[in-house]
């Protein structure tokens, strides 16, 4: 199993240290021309998690390629890099220019417009111009995972990644959205239920390997993804309030695997699966 | 480099309208005036971005103005609690500049009683909106006190190098009057070391991501 951050989650080039805490760093999306992102204001607190309106903010591909992407391999950190885009066509041109990388394409992020192709018409155009590890990043808003799921394993990819915030909306107190452009993606710990059903259905229809991410916090929240068909698990919002949440949450997992009997994280894989059989009352 | 550590409350005293967290120093460092830390605000999913007051011995102090969930919970805290603290965080003031004048605006006084022990205290204007806040200015004794509907831009000199910390419509209004202060920026921010790019300010068309490149911008 492999621990990851969540892309948007973490700048590497600012918290070194952080990166290499982690079995291998995602990049903030990618997209073909440069971003400055959103207005502020950009974050809003919830209750128990928060908003983010960033819309990625980033140099674009040609800069990435150039100044960030040389600085990144530096860090002697296994690389993802999160591609996004506005048409199939943005997606597999930066594609076919990352090499020695795994892929993450984000298809879908809450806070841009989103391209006209479906998930699995970006994953076939990227599969043809790539050999690199592909993992689709989907939405846990779809309205059938498992769905999506197939039709962009069937696309070519070689990976899943479940699952990107979900659309919120936060108001003040004069009843005005806090953000100003007033969705966000939500994220932190309310999004775990919904990081597990989605884990959970795309399990059921597929056999590629999986990152679980959202809301995850502790060691137990990470078992619960594996629990679920994760192969993986990454860190987002954890993040912000914990810079150790790495080796935190591996030190929890163990201690989680050990109180279990499990001998190592395999042996949780795809548990929740099992049938349960009732007892008698 | 930052560290994060527990840190153990030693008291809270009540400063006019504001709250003063007194924290054990532990390892941290104090880092230099203007830099901030993020504090763990019981209860809130996220940490709070606080400048630090004053560093006396063994100790680190937060001004807090507590008008939201997260400044409550830090004003509630109790001696003995522990919170995560995390920092020192982004960019200071520059303490290379010949007739430094401090200007701080409400809770943005915060971070000036600690910049002006480091620049062994320079003049300083205060500006409140009430009576009961301007109790504050005790913390940065001989600073002439403005109170609202006085404003700070209408009592300070203007051929003086201003280093400032105040509401976001006093920095525009200093930028204009100053050209080359040093401004303390805030804005809401998740993470305090550049994770999450959430905490910007739109200054001259671009966007600057306090936490690293600030929260102190100085355009001169």
């Amino acid at each position: 199993m492999l621990l990851l951050n969540a892309s948007g989650c973490l700048d590497a080039l600012a918290a070194p240290w952080v990166a290499r805490s982690f079995d291998g760093f995602v990049t903030k999306t990618v997209t073909p021309e440069a971003r400055e992102g959103n207005p502020p204001v950009r974050i809003a607190e919830t209750e128990s998690g928060m908003l983010n309106s960033i819309g990625l903010a980033n140099p674009g591909r040609e800069r990435f390629l150039a100044e960030t992407l040389p600085e990144l391999r530096r860090l002697g950190v296994p690389l993802w890099v999160s591609v996004g885009g506005f048409s199939a066509d943005d997606y597999a041109e930066t594609c076919a220019a990352l090499e020695g990388v795994t892929i993450e394409l984000n298809l879908s992020c809450p806070n841009v417009e989103e391209a006209a192709e479906s998930a699995a018409e970006i994953v076939a155009a990227c599969r043809a111009v790539t050999a690199a590890p592909l993992f689709a990043k989907l939405s846990p808003a779809a309205a059938n995972i498992g769905l999506v799921a197939c039709a962009v394993e069937a696309a070519g990819a070689d990976g899943l990644s479940l699952v990107n915030t979900l659309r919120g909306l936060v108001l003040d107190e004069r009843l005005a959205p806090r953000l100003a452009r007033a969705t966000g993606g939500y994220s932190g710990a309310p999004l775990k239920p919904v990081a597990l059903a989605a884990v959970y259905a795309c399990r059921a229809v597929s056999g590629l390997p999986i990152v679980g991410m959202g809301g995850v916090r502790s060691g137990r929240d990470a078992l619960e993804l594996v629990a679920c068909g994760a192969t993986h698990v990454a860190l987002g919002t954890a993040l912000f309030s914990d810079t150790d949440a790495a080796p935190r949450v591996r030190a929890e997992l163990a201690e989680e695997l050990a109180r279990a009997g499990f001998g190592c994280v395999e042996e949780a894989f795809c548990l929740a699966h099992t049938p349960v059989v009732a007892g008698d009352n | 480099m930052p560290r994060r550590e527990r840190a153990r409350v030693r008291a809270v005293e009540q400063v006019g309208a504001y709250s003063l967290v007194r924290l054990r120093r532990g390892r941290l460092e104090t880092g230099s005036p203007g830099q901030f830390f993020m504090l763990e605000a019981p209860g809130c999913p996220l940490p709070r971005a606080l400048s630090l007051s004053s560093a006396p011995a063994g100790e680190l102090a937060f001004l807090i103005d507590p008008v939201g969930r997260g400044t409550r919970a830090l004003a509630a805290l109790e001696p003995g609690e522990e919170i995560a603290v995390f920092g020192p965080l982004g960019r200071g003031f520059r303490l290379d500049r010949p007739r430094p004048l401090l200007v701080g605006g409400g809770i943005g006084i915060a971070p000036l009683p600690f910049l002006s022990e480091a620049l062994e205290h320079p003049p300083a204007v205060l500006g409140f909106r009430s009576a009961r806040h301007a109790e504050a200015a005790l913390l940065l004794p001989g600073a002439e006190v403005v109170v609202d509907p006085v404003l700070v831009t209408d009592a300070i000199p203007l051929d003086r190098d201003v280093l400032a910390c105040g509401p976001e419509p006093m920095l525009r209004a200093l930028r204009e009057l100053c050209p080359g202060a040093q401004l303390a920026w805030e804005a809401p921010m998740a993470c305090g070391y550049g994770a999450c790019y959430g905490c910007v300010v739109e200054l001259d068309g671009a966007l600057k991501r306090l936490c690293v490149e600030g929260p102190v911008l100085c355009f001169s």
